[in-house]
């Protein structure tokens, strides 16, 4: 029971960075490491308010702009200085390592006994005794749903169109009289901004920030992405974001039963990395399947 | 009217090879011109449409579109009163983005793509009405992904994309190329009757001799970076495919080929 709720909770929680995933990988098609980065800077800011009793609230929007920001730095790098994508995304991702670390002063900071989103008072008030042990999954459920609907709703929208237009076919954009460059760089801050808000809530839920926090984060953005969208291919009432929210739990999924299984938290990242190289192989069979029926 | 003033453009400069590909080029083009380019691979004719759309730089000379000088325009802000289809189907369309989506897309060229619906209701019957008139049956697959479309009905939907708004000037760039004769000749059709109704001043780039001679008021063929042909009005009318497969011949037993 504490295992699947604890699945539950991260694999929400990181849901919410595999929408900033599947924005640049799926529909930007850029490959964006700056995740890496933004990830751990989104915990190093909760934890810096939150260990100086700041409201805890202020955190995900605080965060998010940070996000933005970052993301918005990778597009610049990348379109003002014409850097290649990947590489723009590892420059930020090595300067963002100092920003973080110095952003909350330690490599380690403990936020045990704090207000947080999941610990204050409105929450022991709403949330009746007896389910206090969901308050965490539950509060998780409604952000990282919330922060889906948001995105569904930008995605249809025309600013969303011409963005997916960009990933798409970048002639057609500046056909439309729309610079590719600017429509590039929105996507990235909005990106980054959901997996700075992840980060924040992450770190909130551990009630610590670590500066290791970030490492691998788009690999497992990526594998939750790809889970997601090859495994609901066929489903079409599924939404595409909703798609990936499930992939992000059943990644969590896979991780904490091969722990289970008795590997120790040390394989922790070779676990990552075979369950993401299965599913790169499983997903890239379906498409040439897709292929040869068409 | 759009023209082109003594535009010069060299590849490869300082190096051995070193090409000039322009010299002193000049064109110009009326208002309500429908020009046919011809001319053999490398003459020209591509990289002058790159040069109008700003795709290309130049080294040196001037562009002006209706007397205001566009030659250090963007591409983007160029392509504004500018449509373009290209040789390749895939160019035009979004694959990934349904029929409609892509009407949308193209229905807001021009203005801003602001957090409004993408989609307005009310615009839906006018982009059915107006696929209908392709004659493909497109009009029942508005939420069809254009991806799965084939080549002919992605060409004419770019057609139909790329003439959407109001525009100056239409560039096609052997857009029948890549499609079966059958679906050439239903794009053709097509692209002439969207020139007349909507009176566009356009300028297209073919290989078919035939395309040339039978549509447009004016006729230009490219080799080595000049028009050594233009014809327009009655003497283009007069034009005979044989005519201009023997001038043709003519340029290229000249330059060696």
């Amino acid at each position: 029971m504490t295992l699947l709720l604890s699945v539950l909770e991260q694999g929400l929680i990181y849901a919410i960075m595999a929408l900033g995933v599947y924005i640049t990988y799926k529909i930007l098609d850029f490959p964006d490491l700056t995740v890496d980065g933004s990830f751990p800077l989104g915990a190093a800011i909760a934890g810096a308010m939150i260990s100086r009793d700041l409201n805890p609230l202020a955190t995900l929007p605080i965060c998010f702009l940070a996000g933005a920001l970052v993301g918005m730095c990778t597009g610049l790098i990348h379109v003002k200085l014409k850097v290649r994508d990947l590489l723009s995304g590892i420059v930020m991702m090595t300067a963002l390592y100092t920003v973080h670390l110095r952003v909350a002063g330690r490599a380690n900071l403990p936020i045990y006994n704090k207000t947080t989103i999941f610990e204050n008072d409105l929450v022991s008030k709403l949330i009746p005794q007896g389910l206090q042990k969901f308050d965490t999954v539950l509060i998780v459920l409604v952000i990282t749903v919330l922060v889906k609907y948001l995105l569904d709703w930008y995605l249809s929208t025309k600013s969303g169109y011409i963005l997916r237009a960009v990933g798409d076919n970048e002639a057609l954009v500046t056909a439309m009289a729309v610079d590719k460059g600017t429509i590039k760089i929105i996507g990235l801050s909005i990106a980054n901004g959901l997996v700075a808000l992840s980060g924040c809530i992450f770190a909130q839920q551990q009630r610590f920030y670590d500066a290791s926090m970030g490492t691998g984060t788009v690999v497992i953005g990526l594998a939750s992405v790809i889970i997601g969208t090859s495994l609901f291919k066929r489903m079409t009432f599924l939404r595409v974001t909703s798609s990936v929210v499930i992939g992000s739990v059943l990644y969590k999924g896979c991780v904490a039963l091969a722990i289970k299984l008795g590997f120790e938290s040390t394989d922790l990242k070779f676990i990552t990395a075979a369950l993401f190289l299965i599913i790169l192989v499983l997903g890239r069979d379906r498409k040439r399947k897709v292929k040869t029926n068409a | 009217m759009l023209e082109l003033k003594h535009i010069s453009k060299y590849y490869n400069v300082g190096t051995v090879n070193e090409m000039c590909l322009f010299q002193d080029f000049n064109l110009s083009i009326r208002d309500g011109e429908f020009i046919s380019v011809v001319g053999s691979n490398g003459s020209g004719k591509t990289s002058m449409l790159n040069i109008i759309c700003g795709s290309i730089d130049i080294d040196s000379g001037s562009i002006l579109l209706n007397g205001r000088d566009i030659t250090h325009m963007k591409e983007h802000k160029r392509l504004e009163k500018i449509g373009r289809v290209f040789q390749n189907p895939a160019m035009g369309t979004c694959p990934n983005m349904t029929i409609l989506e892509n009407l949308s897309i193209a229905d807001h060229k021009g203005k801003s793509y602001d957090l409004r619906r993408g989609i307005q209701k009310k615009r839906t019957d006018f982009y059915r009405e107006q696929l209908s008139l392709l004659n493909l049956g497109l009009e029942d697959k508005l939420h069809v992904k254009v991806g799965a479309l084939s080549g002919g009905q992605r060409q004419a939907l770019s057609l139909l994309m790329s003439t959407m708004t109001p525009i100056d000037f239409l560039i096609l760039d052997e857009h029948t190329a890549a499609l079966d004769p059958k679906t050439a000749e239903v794009n053709m059709e097509l692209t002439n009757r969207l020139v007349q109704e909507k009176h566009l001043t356009a300028i297209m780039v073919t290989h078919n001799l035939r395309y040339a001679v039978e549509y447009g008021n004016r006729m230009i063929m490219m080799h080595e970076g000049k028009a050594v042909l233009d014809r327009s009005g009655k003497e283009k009318a007069a034009t005979k495919v044989e005519d201009v497969l023997g001038i043709f011949n003519e340029i290229s037993v000249e330059s060696g080929n």
